[in-house]
């Protein structure tokens, strides 16, 4: 790992409605993201947990150029991606690249996978007929599928073959950086380790850099180098994967942490407790977890707690004025 | 013809092993579009061959014989007003009229088709400004429009064709634009984008192959219609213009004479009729040959329970302390000629307040037996095969339709994965759970609000009287999900079916949801049939766990004993995969393969193939479930033991 980040997000925001209706009414706005301010360094695997509608698949698409942010800077590489993805995509999409979550969906089911995988090499590398059948050939082996399978369509594939696809495509460019947006949600469990041994391995074989995520606590610890714990847009924890797992310090990452079901355990939390989010078009004046946090206190209402680092790890920060404290 | 498709029917099995027959069998298995199209057939070839037909000259007039009768001397079916041969105006006529119909809907495809996809896919103010473009050509009426069209370019046949076309682009362009919208917004055009294609790349390589068939869909069932409108133009005398003949001004011509000579206009009456009519059935089978959505069996609707032909029916003497015994349910499902045994014999029990996992893969057969068992299976293509499903005593399979009316909602309920799809969007919670109660307690409408409210306070909602005036969508996901739990307490369940209850739920909900059924059970002393694919999940509640591999149950026993020491290899291998809490180093392991389909099982051990222990005898012959000690049972003959389990 070196010391230069390779993506470095920076107060991004991502505001959804907004703006005035025609006759001059302030139309609602919704934070989806608010405030992200985060390092990827190159080599490593960021982990993005949070629970659905907590910002972080509007996060992903940001940083891929699918959706641009309204507020702050996403820096990868030292180029600004924000200002260049507008109006030219595919420099940004030879560096950046994306696996979706539903692996059958993201391929277009009137196309052989061969042209699925085509596209990137064609329109992003210029790579002539030999060339392109050539980098086919490594791409189905780096996946484990049978050179056979690039004539068949989509639909003839399980889901982990489909995944498995998905992830072939997002190789084709020779991207630097793969955001993996929940990549083993839709698979069985079965599958579900396959793929994750698959991209592990292609880590180290072509020297990528992930941010991997997912809601799943289990597969996300299992893959993170280090870990952001994102709650109503925003990140309230963010340290090294094993501190965050083991002495977790925002009260809301121990509730996450103690509902995970996991073989041999009974569920520990009690059944009539708090889960609503905040209503987002009327967000809370403090912490977003407020209301449903055993150990809030008035002066969590009041404003937003930053995130601070621990006592004695800088590096592991959390949005929390009584965070739990670091054993 | 009929030969070639016989042939090709019969070789289909063999090439495609699915058995789902091709489009053109289909369409042909519909009888009125496959009258339709000989008539159509008919009716082209006839107007193709007008030139090569021994016809008089359509136009020769002679006044001598004027509006001869049919089956007349050489004008077989008469003359018209000015003596010329009915017959083969009718051929040349018919032959303009379809040229102008089929020309003008293609035109209007095209350019419907791009405005609509253009429209759908760009979406904002482009979307606004061509939609409200093509609201404003539908405001008029079309014959108006046409009318107005014809008057500023002049009448004649291709002026009339240019204003049906015009008229009909809104009707293609608001289609298409709708499917254009949907498939924009889908994950496949991301990552196109992301693959480095423009957006005409995107619009014409991506989403144009998804929207053809609708526009072929659209074109099938408008060409009949563009016929008439030509047809309607030249009755008015501004589409053909004399002497040419087309159906419509043949109609126009014989409109006079209407009394005096019928058959002037009758005949070209007749024939506008066949070919729209043929048309128009035709266009109905080829949509619903081509439409997914027809395609995906929505015409053929299941009947309300599942079809019951057992070959064998089990013992049904009743177990004590059980209220569900299920014994060797077999349930399938044909499509075409293949038989998918989707359960292969399974045994279950329940006892009172007692939770049953069942776990396996998705396709392993889960879901099917829980549906089964108050037969919720949908027929056709489902039907069971065989066994027992005894609750306290009673076969439901041999139970009346009313008897299992009665019992569904009451005794035996149902939560399901979705809830935001289970409740109705249109009535309130309270509602729905008014009625639920309602269909099975004989309670007025004021008792049955109170034991709603008095519902929703078991669990664990909030303010119930006030959440009973809610909408599915303005509650969250686990608050909805609570709903359907109540909606399943309505009338004293003995037994809940819950399928995959929490898997669309966050975990922390789902921990909530977890902890409140395992409460319920014990209050209400009520069984529950927990399926689901998350060991994770199984040791939150069940007691007992059953692992289901291609519609058999491998291994059962109670949930530590198969988390600790799994029997069967498959069990073993499938908690191995499960990424652990607390454990980030282990290594996972995948299971190599896939399960088999359940069409063409495999003699012995259906997972003898993906099995690392598997011998010869393992594929020999069927195995059977063998008892390891008391209530647990494996279909292995060479299960593991606990010294190498950990191996």
């Amino acid at each position: 790992m070196s010391d230069a980040p390779l993506l470095s997000i920076e107060k991004a925001e991502r505001v959804f409605g907004g703006g005035r209706s025609l006759f001059g009414q302030p139309k609602p706005a919704v934070h989806a993201v608010q405030d992200v301010t985060i390092e990827v360094r190159k080599g490593e695997t960021l982990g993005v947990v949070g629970e659905s509608g907590c910002g972080k698949s509007t996060l992903a698409r940001m940083i891929v150029g699918l959706d641009a942010p309204t507020g702050g800077r996403i820096v990868f590489d030292g180029r600004d991606l924000v200002a260049e993805a507008g109006h030219d995509l595919r420099r940004l999409s030879r560096e950046v690249q994306y696996v979706f979550q539903d692996p059958v969906a993201s391929l277009n089911p009137r196309k052989t996978i061969r042209t699925i995988l085509e596209a990137p090499l064609r329109y992003l590398l210029d790579l002539d007929r030999p060339a392109r059948e050539k980098r086919l050939g490594e791409l189905m082996d780096a996946v484990n599928l049978a050179p056979e399978f690039l004539d068949r369509y989509p639909h003839e594939f399980s889901g982990g073959q489909a995944q498995r696809i998905g992830i072939a495509r997002a190789l084709a460019a020779d991207p630097k950086l793969i955001v993996l947006d929940e990549p083993v949600s839709a698979l069985d469990v079965s599958v579900q380790a396959q793929v994750l041994n698959i991209l592990d391995g292609l880590k180290d074989q072509f020297g990528l850099t992930y941010v991997f995520i997912s809601h799943d606590l289990s597969v996300v610890e299992s893959v993170s180098d280090r870990v952001a714990v994102m709650y109503f847009g925003r990140i309230v924890e963010i340290g090294a994967g094993k501190t965050i797992f083991r002495s977790p310090r925002h009260p809301y990452t121990h509730l996450l942490l103690n509902s995970a079901p996991a073989p041999g355990r009974r569920s520990l939390i009690a059944e009539d407790a708090n889960t609503e989010l905040p209503d987002p078009y009327n967000p809370p004046p403090g912490c977003a977890f407020y209301a449903r946090c055993p150990r809030h206190t008035d002066e969590c209402n009041r404003a937003v707690p930053p995130l601070a680092g621990a006592a004695g790890d800088e590096t592991h920060r959390a949005a929390c004025f009584h965070p739990h404290e670091s054993k | 013809m009929a030969e070639a498709t016989a042939t090709t029917a019969a070789q289909k099995p063999a090439k495609k092993p699915k058995g789902r027959p091709d489009s053109l069998s289909l369409l042909l298995n519909n009888t009125l579009a496959t009258a339709g199209l000989v008539v159509f057939a008919l009716i082209v070839l006839a107007a193709l061959a007008a030139p090569l037909l021994p016809l008089p000259d359509p136009d020769a007039t002679a006044p001598a014989d004027r509006l001869l009768r049919p089956l007349a001397e050489g004008h077989l079916l008469g003359t018209d007003a000015l003596g010329r041969d009915i017959l083969s105006r009718l051929l040349w006529g018919t032959q303009v009229s379809l040229l102008v119909g089929i020309s003008a809907t293609l035109i209007a495809a095209f350019f419907g088709s791009l405005i609509g996809l253009v429209a759908g896919y760009a979406g904002g103010r482009v979307d606004t400004l061509l939609m409200r473009g093509i609201d404003m050509v539908m405001a008029f009426p079309y014959i108006l429009l046409a009318l107005a069209i014809v008057a500023v370019l002049g009448p004649g046949l291709l002026n009339a064709l240019y204003a049906i076309a015009v008229v009909n682009i809104p009707f293609f362009a608001r289609n298409i634009r709708g499917i254009a919208l949907g498939l924009s917004r889908r994950e496949f055009v991301d990552a196109a984008r992301l693959s480095g294609k423009s957006n005409a790349q995107i619009l014409f390589i991506e989403v144009l192959p998804n929207v053809l068939p609708v526009i072929i869909i659209t074109m099938s069932t408008t060409i009949g219609w563009m016929i008439l409108e030509t047809a309607g133009l030249s009755f008015l005398g501004l589409g053909a213009q004399p002497p040419q003949a087309d159906l419509g001004s043949m109609l126009g011509d014989g409109r006079k004479i209407l009394f005096t000579a019928p058959h002037v206009s009758i005949i070209p009456g007749v024939m506008i009729f066949a070919l729209v009519m043929s048309i128009n059935l035709l266009g109905d089978g080829v949509r619903d040959v081509l439409d997914p959505r027809l395609k995906s069996g929505a015409l053929t609707r299941p009947v309300a329970r599942t079809a019951v032909m057992r070959e064998d029916v089990p013992d049904v003497t009743p177990r004590p302390d059980t209220v569900l015994d299920v014994r060797g349910l077999k349930t399938e499902f044909r499509f075409g000629g293949e038989i998918y045994k989707a359960v292969g014999g399974v045994d279950l029990a329940v006892g009172q307040g007692e939770c049953l996992g069942v776990v396996g893969e998705s396709g392993s057969g889960k879901s099917v037996t829980a549906m089964s068992i108050m037969g919720l299976v949908p027929t056709p293509p489902g039907r069971i095969a065989g066994g027992a499903a005894l609750l306290d005593g009673e076969d439901l399979f041999a139970a009346s339709d009313e008897r299992i009316r009665k019992l569904r909602g009451s005794a035996v309920s149902h939560v399901f994965q979705d809830p935001l799809s289970t409740l109705h969007p249109l009535f309130t919670v309270g509602d729905q759970l008014v009625e639920a109660i309602q269909a099975h307690q004989p309670l007025s409408k004021s008792e049955a609000t109170a034991k709603a409210a008095d519902l929703l306070k078991v669990v664990r909602i909030p303010n119930p009287a006030e959440r009973l005036k809610a909408y599915p969508h303005e509650l969250s996901g686990g608050m909805r999900q609570r709903v359907c739990i109540a909606m399943a307490l309505a009338d004293d369940a003995k037994i809940i079916i819950a399928d995959e209850p929490t898997t669309a739920l966050d975990v922390t909900v789902q921990a909530q949801v977890l902890s409140l059924l395992d409460t319920l059970r014990k209050e209400k002393n009520a069984g529950i049939l927990f399926i689901t694919h998350d060991f994770g999940v199984v040791s939150a509640i069940c007691d007992r766990v059953a692992v289901m591999y291609a519609g058999k149950f491998v291994e059962t026993g109670t949930t530590e004993e198969i988390l600790n020491s799994p029997a069967h290899p498959y069990t073993a291998k499938l908690i191995d995969c499960v990424p652990v809490l607390g454990e980030p180093e282990r290594r996972l392991d995948a299971i190599e393969g896939r399960p088999p389909v359940v069409n063409n099982l495999p003699v012995g051990c259906a997972f003898a193939a993906r099995c690392p222990r598997a011998q010869d005898d393992c594929r020999a012959a069927p195995i059977p479930l063998t008892e390891m000690g008391k209530g647990r049972t494996v279909r292995c003959i060479h299960p593991l033991t606990g010294d190498d389990a950990d191996v």
